[in-house]
């Protein structure tokens, strides 16, 4: 009996404790699909969860579990993560969408926030940032610097955001450069360096001199560097430990101002489910300092291309650009709006490889 | 489809780079196999290995002493692994999982000052004569050392096994160890000696990644390069020359996928991207499909002298 008493009392202290706390502590989770030692996409949103975590001094708690895989792993994940009592969870891979819903109907208290996907509910907000803005740069860069004529493509997984990669670049380097030609190797991950070693390698022999990744290691900065006449851009992160060459510039993605937005609507009871796609002008996405390997004039279309953009005065998706098969996509000035390059399955005029289904 | 742009000499030249980390790997598990322990700790020797090695490699200015401290770092391992479970009698496949997990996480705690930085890598060791041979010569004779060292070692264990004395006891602890308890062979002592070659050679096999294959150190580096050699020592049947010949395969495949893509290939590219993997299970299996192949009869089970 006394026992009993002991743990009821215990319990309700406990409970209070809970409460008194409730207002000011909350748990903010992320699920990455790499470590956040990978260089480049984990990185990233780990130092954005670092300095939203200072930002929120001591009021938000972090916790983070790395190297989920995009299967049914994630949804087991998430779910322990919503038990241990996370008020918000980042998952920060495409392949968790629908593990993100499933988690997220059974714990409607929670809110959730999944990176680069389509689908949202009452308590999923979608965010993601525009990166084919950078790859329009990086084309300008690429197709300007070429000699072989020959771009090499490292490409994760065929999904819409890498598809719409591939063509930013291709087209912006086309129109500098008719001649180029784009060498695409899909490797059916995010992260697996040495593979991603390999694949650059390929490319090289392959006659590619530039090399553009989309995964997220910066192991084909390496085997670029070990080739030698061969640049590359930084993905996702600086990879500035590569500058000035290979490296000569990069995409960067900055989610600390988005993650401590979304927290602090949950600290203030405001958070409503949205869809956040920002690119260049807001900067989600920052272009990566263009090192001195790429001649001025060069280097200065590229800043401007960029103000462009950010100004929003011009689209890198803008007519006349044609399907690969030859058909319309859009007609001369027209600009694809949103849902198209959200849903894009497919190339554009020119690239001759097939995409993966 | 225009493939003129795939150069086989540097293709072979890659494969064989591709290759040597699964191959060492699995050569050293399948001698501790044939002991008759089963050690799953194979990615996390391979992932310390490969940051020790690293680690080594940058403040000594030398990827030899980074070979070196990672055989030794990957044998550490592997001690931990053979006192819990040959004088502990711990779980093997338990332990050998823990293993695994301890060594990623110890990896990436010693590589957080490593990210980043860049390592001297091996030079190409050109073999007098051999070397200027055309063709062959770039394409056989012109590696790194461990390229060769990862060959003849498969050589030596093979030459170990089929003709030494002590391969033969080795074997017989694998296939009953009671039996050579009774013959009055030390059971345990010849486990461990397996257990620490087989982690020098996965630490060697980790240290080859981050030094000459990718060349840097990144966390989780490995991504599955451990358990891939595992699977290659079952499929090969626990017979030196079939894992050597499933490595080359595998590694070969996954190089002539890449280039194959690279060159525009007309293959669907999904079953490019699986055709590592498939080529590899269907080949061992094939040449598997006749004669001996079982596993090492004690493979797996805890021994006691008392018991």
């Amino acid at each position: 009996m006394k026992r009993r008493t002991l743990l009821a009392s215990a319990a309700i202290a406990l409970s209070l404790g809970t409460a008194a706390f409730a207002q000011e502590e909350i748990t903010a989770g992320f699920i990455y699909i790499g470590p956040p030692g990978d260089g480049g996409w984990t990185y990233e949103h780990d130092q954005a969860r670092q300095k939203m975590e200072a930002h929120f001094e001591g009021k938000v708690k972090t916790v983070y579990q790395e190297n989920v895989p995009e299967s049914a792993d994630a949804e087991r994940a998430i779910t322990q993560m919503a038990l241990g009592g996370a008020d918000i969870i980042f998952t920060t891979s495409f392949g968790y969408m629908d593990p993100t819903l499933a988690v997220a109907e059974k714990f409607p208290n929670v809110k959730f926030e999944h990176a680069t996907g389509y689908k949202r509910a009452d308590n999923v907000s979608t965010y993601s940032a525009r990166f084919y803005e950078g790859r329009a740069v990086q084309g300008h860069i690429a197709g300007k610097m070429t000699k072989t004529n020959k771009i090499g493509y490292i490409a994760s997984v065929p999904i819409p955001e890498v598809i719409r990669g591939i063509n930013s670049a291709y087209l912006h380097a086309k129109k500098v450069n008719p001649d180029v030609e784009f060498s695409i190797i899909w490797l059916y991950t995010w992260f697996d360096p040495a593979k991603e070693a390999d694949a650059a390698r390929a490319l090289i022999e392959n006659g590619a001199d530039v090399i553009l990744q989309h995964t997220d290691s910066t192991a084909p900065q390496a085997a670029a560097q070990e080739a030698g006449n061969v640049i590359t851009f930084g993905q996702a992160s600086d990879m500035a430990e590569y500058a000035p060459l290979p490296r000569v510039s990069s995409i960067i993605d900055n989610w600390t101002p988005y993650y401590i937005d979304r927290v602090q609507a949950v600290l203030d009871g405001t958070w409503t489910s949205t869809d956040t796609w920002d690119g260049i002008s807001t900067g989600m996405v920052g272009i990566g300092e263009i090192t001195d390997a790429v001649p001025a004039d060069v280097k200065a279309e590229a800043l401007a291309l960029k103000d462009a953009m950010a100004a929003g005065e011009y689209h890198p998706f803008t007519g006349p650009i044609n399907k690969q098969d030859g058909s319309v996509w859009l007609a001369e000035g027209e600009v694809a709006d949103d849902g198209s390059l959200a849903g894009m399955n497919f190339y554009v005029e020119g690239i001759t490889a097939e995409v993966p289904n | 489809m225009d493939l003129s742009s795939i150069n086989p000499v540097l293709l072979i030249a890659s494969l064989m780079v591709s290759a040597t980390p699964i191959l060492l790997a699995a050569i050293g598990e399948m001698v501790v196999e044939k002991s008759g322990v089963l050690n799953l700790g194979v990615e996390g020797m391979m992932i310390t290995g490969a940051v020790v090695g690293f680690a080594i490699a940058v403040n000594t200015g030398s990827p030899g002493w980074g070979f070196v401290a990672a055989a030794l770092a990957g044998a550490a391992l592997s001690l931990a692994f053979g006192v819990l479970t040959q004088f502990l009698l711990s779980n093997q496949v338990a332990t050998g999982l823990g293993l695994t997990l301890v060594g990623l996480g110890l990896s990436s705690l010693i590589g957080k000052p490593y990210e980043g930085l860049k390592t001297p890598t091996l030079p190409k060791a050109e073999i007098p004569l051999l070397s200027d041979l055309p063709v062959f010569g770039k394409m056989l004779f012109s590696h790194d050392i461990m390229v060769y060292v990862s060959l003849i070692l498969v050589a030596a264990v093979w030459a170990f096994l089929k003709y030494t004395r002590a391969g033969l006891i080795l074997r017989a602890v694998g296939e009953s160890h009671d039996s050579a308890h009774a013959l009055g062979y030390k059971v345990t002592r010849i486990r461990m000696a397996a257990i620490l070659f087989g982690g020098a050679c996965a630490g060697l096999g980790g240290a080859y990644l981050s030094l000459v294959r990718v060349p840097q150190w990144t966390e989780g580096m490995t991504a599955g390069a451990g358990w891939i050699a595992l699977a290659i020592v079952v499929f090969a049947s626990w017979r030196a020359g079939r894992v050597l010949v499933g490595a080359y395969l595998f590694g070969g495949v996954t190089v002539l996928q890449l280039n194959l893509q690279a060159a525009g290939a007309d293959v669907p590219v999904a079953l490019l991207s699986a055709s590592p993997y498939l080529i590899t299970i269907i080949v061992l299996v094939i040449i598997s499909a006749r004669g001996a192949h079982a596993a090492p009869a004690s493979l797996g089970r805890s021994f006691h002298a008392s018991h």
